[in-house]
């Protein structure tokens, strides 16, 4: 597996057992189809989430979540749309949050929990 | 989540309103939108606030910040807005006192590494800050000295944003920066034209000191090589100094129309002298975006003159029209109306005919009748009525400029005269010149015998009513120029002879 896959795949968890302690439940990781990926989907008091988190080592190169460019958000609502229609999620609320991440696999520096975000 | 606030000047023909910047930072994905109606220069504003934020040491927060312009409906151009909404954007996350940043006025473009650009307009902007009660402003360092030019405020020059942030407090190292400096002014020529080279003329000469008296305009109509363009350049040198007020006028107007430096105030009355290829838009004032002024702006209290006036536009003459009466333009566009000054004395130059010698008992004109009314036919009745004073230009002989005894008046006399003169009609009048009723029947009404030649001349059809009166203004700067308390018959004859000097 590639380095930054490695990070990615750490991050990702950091983030899940972030979700948890604020009381969400996971219910999907790293969930997939045709038109790409979702890193997390959680759910609290009937609300959806769907999750995108960046993992950086540093901030030299920009905040993770600078990285999340408004064509990648708009691929992320279509994408819950998929998710939605996969497992017949008719009703109730949903809502795209970002996490970003400041860490170098093994300790966390930083990590920002942006809730309900538009591009 | 934070806001940051401050000020800054959106420009509107010479006149700014003061603009609220509100910068807001809040959750959200990393980015800068800005809204309030910007054109595509101050658009560009969040990039070079981004990288100039970046570039001097601060961090760009990294949530969502949205800039706000206020007024939203007031459409909003240049890059002057960059200091503003960047120091708006420290004050709101913190890094500067948010109180110091929200009472000062902030003008300036950023560059990407972070110094601070000059810009124009600096002038008329500092104004409206002042006006609009702010008791500082900051500016650019290269636009320092035109901005020092308004008394009655604070002026805070900053070489870069660095700067700006530590004069407002924050904590930011010791730098050193080179300032961005404009363009260098070219160097006014110095006029060394001066009347005293006008030889075998001087009954042109003094007709000329009645127009620069009385502010006159005037139509100088001659043969080529007579000398009109030479008598028109010095009607300017022999105008008095600008007022403080007029000056900071003139120098607002020239700021608006150049990106090199103003760091003098204007004192001298401008001199303009436009193409007859130039345009409507041109002359007026206008332009897609900002609107810029014209060449009736940029002669305000000064002279527009217009060499060759049959080969300008009709249109371009015509518009000239409505500015000559009230004194300032307003250009109207469908989002906006800009009010430019236009007080400005014309004068017109033409040749007699199409060949040039009609009139000239020397050379023989080779032109038709007809070509030779419709010639100067190209110079509409409404314009010329508004013509004070009409001066025929003659060809000098060799007789005249050889005589050694002839008296030649040099510019320093000339002005020292129209100086006297404005002194006594301001005097008796004050600011504002007395309605033309007054002259004519009112408070200011001469005696029966003075007013002969003029009478006889209406009653024969020789003279409009508006006619009548514009003599009997220049009868008055003659009496001025002459010391005399009010016109004699003398001063009024040679009043109707220069309203009626040239017959077309």
């Amino acid at each position: 597996m590639a380095h930054k896959d490695v990070l990615g795949q750490w991050g990702e968890s950091v983030a899940a057992e972030y979700l948890v302690t604020e009381g969400y439940r996971v219910i999907d990781r790293r969930w997939r189809c045709a038109r790409g990926e979702i890193d997390l989907i959680a759910q609290r008091e009937g609300l959806l989430a769907f999750v995108e988190v960046k993992t950086r080592r540093s901030l030299k190169f920009g905040h993770p979540l600078e990285a999340i460019t408004p064509a990648k958000f708009s691929r992320l609502r279509i994408l819950a749309g998929e998710w939605c229609r996969s497992v017949s999620h008719t009703n109730g609320l949903i809502r795209i949050d970002a996490i970003g991440i400041v860490g170098d696999g093994v300790s966390v520096l930083s990590l920002d929990h942006r809730v309900g975000v538009i591009a | 989540m934070s806001i940051g606030r401050t000020r800054a000047i959106a420009l509107n023909g010479v006149s700014g309103t003061i603009v609220d910047i509100e910068v807001d930072i809040a959750s959200g994905l990393p980015a800068m939108v800005l809204v309030g109606l910007p054109d595509a220069s101050l658009g560009e504003a969040k990039d070079r606030v981004r990288s100039a934020l970046t570039n001097s040491g601060f961090t760009v927060p990294p949530n969502r910040v949205t800039v706000n312009l206020s007024p939203a409906s007031l459409p909003k151009q240049g890059s002057g807005f960059d200091l503003g909404i960047a120091l708006a954007v420290l004050a709101g996350s913190g890094v500067v006192p948010a109180e110091s940043v929200a009472q000062c006025v902030h003008l300036g473009e950023l560059a990407l590494d972070g110094r601070v650009r000059p810009v124009s307009g600096v002038l008329p902007a500092v104004v409206a800050a002042r006006e609009s009660g702010a008791q500082s402003v900051m500016v650019p360092w290269g636009n320092r000295a035109e901005a020092e030019l308004v008394p009655g405020i604070r002026v805070l020059p900053v070489a870069s944003l660095r700067q700006g942030a530590a004069l407002h407090g924050a904590e930011v190292g010791e730098h050193n920066i080179e300032p961005l400096v404009p363009s260098p002014t070219t160097a006014a020529p110095v006029d060394d034209r001066d009347l005293s080279d006008v030889v075998g003329q001087p009954e042109v000469v003094e007709a000329l000191i009645v127009a620069a008296a009385g502010g006159h305009h005037t139509f100088m109509l001659g043969s080529p090589g007579a000398g009109k363009t030479m008598l028109a350049e010095r009607l300017v040198s022999i105008l008095p100094e600008l007022s403080p007020e007029h000056a900071l006028e003139v120098t607002s107007v020239a700021s608006l129309s150049t990106l090199a430096a103003v760091d003098t105030l204007i004192t001298r009355p401008p001199f303009e002298a436009p193409h007859h290829t130039a345009t409507a838009v041109s002359i007026i004032g206008g332009g897609s975006g900002v609107i810029r002024p014209g060449a009736v702006s940029r002669a305000s209290r000064g002279v527009l003159f217009l060499d060759e006036a049959p080969e300008f536009s009709p249109a371009v003459l015509d518009a000239l029209r409505q500015p000559l009466e009230s004194g300032v333009i307003a250009i109207h566009r469908a989002r906006q109306v800009a009010q430019f000054p236009a007080h400005l004395q014309l004068v017109l130059a033409a040749n007699p005919c199409p060949c040039g010698n009609a009139g000239d008992p020397s050379a023989e004109c080779t032109c038709t009748p007809d070509r030779r009314r419709r010639y100067l036919g190209r110079l509409s009745g409404p314009i010329l009525d508004r013509i004070d004073i009409h001066i025929p230009v003659r060809r000098v002989t060799r007789a005249r400029f050889l005589d050694p005894g002839e008296p030649r008046i040099t510019t320093a006399e000339a002005r020292a005269r129209v100086v006297d003169a404005r002194a006594a009609a301001h005097s008796r009048w004050g600011e504002s010149r007395p309605p033309a009723n007054d002259l004519r029947a009112g408070r200011y009404r001469l005696d029966r015998r003075s007013v002969a030649p003029l009478d006889s001349a209406l009653d024969r059809g020789a003279l409009s009513m508006r006619g009548y009166d514009r003599a009997l203004r220049i009868a008055w700067t003659i009496a001025d120029l002459a010391g005399a308390s009010s016109p004699t018959l003398d001063h009024v004859g040679r009043a109707l002879y220069l309203r009626q000097g040239v017959t077309t």
